[in-house]
């Protein structure tokens, strides 16, 4: 099934493979505290700076696994035979897996979009003679790919290379309501804690603020031209692959609106309320950006706009999480 | 965002594929809708794609001129740097550095040549004379 985000796709559709279908894409999500922010000025992708409004990849499943009690099977490979026979082996005893893969290499991929971005999630769930029967929760219908296909993807090299990493949860397990409840409470009290409270001025809330106030100054240091791809570079992380859209603010959103299911506490639709808005903000300052990349505007008053956009962002999620950390949870 | 203004701006992905969108619907509840692109995004990918072709174009006049090798006019047009290269091709990135001069590469063996042709996924004929058929890469 199509999801918006490659990794809760992933986790969601394997967790209805062994048997558990309450797991929504959203409720995955949330469980697995994937709303984040990190600026990264060091660290460089397609020569722009590292923006991610996510966790690094293969947390949201094993956040997801891991608070609702299913054990998780997880392997990376040093060489590609051994990673080859350990998925034959997987796909031989009934396990359809989660790959980490790199989309540089992968052939229904539109070239446009072929960067060196290793961290997208498929499903393989079984074989015909030399192909692989893929699940990709971008693509709306199953695809294939050959062994060396599939060889190629598992090992794509650069920024966080999945070096084969093969992933699935154990059958067998069975999750109870409760369980869901209490991993909902958890999830956002950890969510909590890394958007509001991890010390380093480039994470969480800190993080949008410092990147706020970075914007208005690329103008001048890097010039209009590196600036706007700059900007193009946040628009993409923000709203490509997979998000949902707004830099996966919506998705929370709706998580609260599941959670409220769960847990009926009336402030978490009002906060829910909070992250739509947010996400709006964020595509709001989306087409700002935009107009600086298409060279419509470019002025040093539409980079200050930019970045207070971003002010204000962090000062809504501020309010939001700081919202869910006062939550009178009832069990 | 509200379902109604889940944007449809035709991209090259929304050819092949829909995304899903998380939206509300009239009485605020979420729900999913899929978009075939938004505006915004392809741009965003234009400015980068286009800043890629300048880079490969600068390139391919540097390998022209024999300041470098073909190797760099593959290497920008891959999206890759000497660490990435480095990685796919199991050379080391000194080594790198070296086959990027003309006058070492001329010198490599066949042997080495093919495994940079296999990253690039082009025939070694194609890689020593920088030609390109298409849009491979």
């Amino acid at each position: 099934m199509q999801s918006a985000h490659c990794e809760n796709g992933v986790t969601r559709s394997l967790l209805k493979n062994i048997g558990i279908h309450q797991i929504t894409e959203p409720l995955a999500f949330g469980i697995a505290s994937g709303l984040f922010f990190v600026y990264i000025p060091l660290l460089k992708i397609n020569n722009g700076p590292v923006i991610a409004f996510r966790p690094l990849p293969g947390l949201i499943f094993k956040g997801t696994c891991k608070a609702l009690g299913i054990k998780v099977v997880r392997k990376k490979f040093r060489s590609k035979p051994e990673a080859g026979i350990f998925l034959n082996d997987c796909l031989a005893g009934g396990h359809a897996v989660g790959c980490q893969v790199g989309v540089y290499y992968l052939p229904y991929f539109p070239k446009e979009y072929r960067f060196h971005f290793n961290a997208h999630n498929l499903i393989v769930y079984g074989s015909v003679d030399d192909q692989y029967l893929v699940s990709d929760p971008i693509m709306e219908n199953p695809t294939r790919l050959s062994s060396y296909e599939l060889e190629r993807v598992r090992f794509a090299k650069g920024t966080l290379a999945p070096r084969g990493q093969i992933y699935y949860p154990e059958t067998g397990s069975i999750v109870t309501t409760q369980q869901i409840k209490k991993a909902i409470r958890t999830g956002i009290e950890k969510n909590v804690r890394n958007m509001l409270h991890i010390p380093l001025p480039v994470v969480g809330v800190k993080g949008i603020i410092f990147t706020g106030k970075k914007i208005k100054k690329w103008r001048d240091k890097l010039g209009i031209k590196k600036a706007g791809l700059y900007l193009a570079q946040l628009v993409r992380m923000q709203e490509e692959i997979g998000t949902g859209g707004g830099g996966f603010r919506f998705i929370y959103a709706a998580f609260l609106q599941e959670a409220y299911a769960y847990h009926p506490i009336d402030v978490l639709l009002d906060i829910s309320k909070m992250f739509t808005d947010s996400g709006d903000l964020w595509r709001t300052a989306a087409v700002q950006a935009a107009g600086i990349y298409k060279g419509r505007i470019g002025s040093q008053s539409d980079f200050n706009v930019m970045g207070d956009y971003l002010l204000e962002i962090a000062e809504m999620e501020r309010q939001a999480f700081v919202a869910l950390s006062k939550i009178n949870w009832q069990s | 965002m509200k379902k109604e203004d889940v944007p449809q701006d035709l991209s090259s992905l929304g050819r092949i594929t829909k995304e899903v969108c998380y939206a509300t619907d009239n009485s605020g509840k979420y729900v999913t809708e899929l978009s075939k692109g938004w505006d915004v995004k392809i741009t965003a990918l234009d400015a980068a794609w286009e800043d890629i072709e300048s880079r490969v174009s600068y390139a391919r006049e540097k390998v022209l001129n024999k300041e470098a090798s073909p190797l760099l006019y593959f290497m920008e047009k891959g999206l890759m740097d000497v660490a990435i290269l480095a990685d796919y091709t199991g050379f080391w990135k000194w080594q790198i550095k070296r086959h990027l001069k003309p006058g070492v590469f001329n010198k490599l063996s066949d042997k080495k040549l093919q495994r940079y042709a296999e990253v690039f996924s082009v025939s070694l004929e194609d890689f020593k004379n920088m030609n390109i058929h298409g849009d491979k890469f």
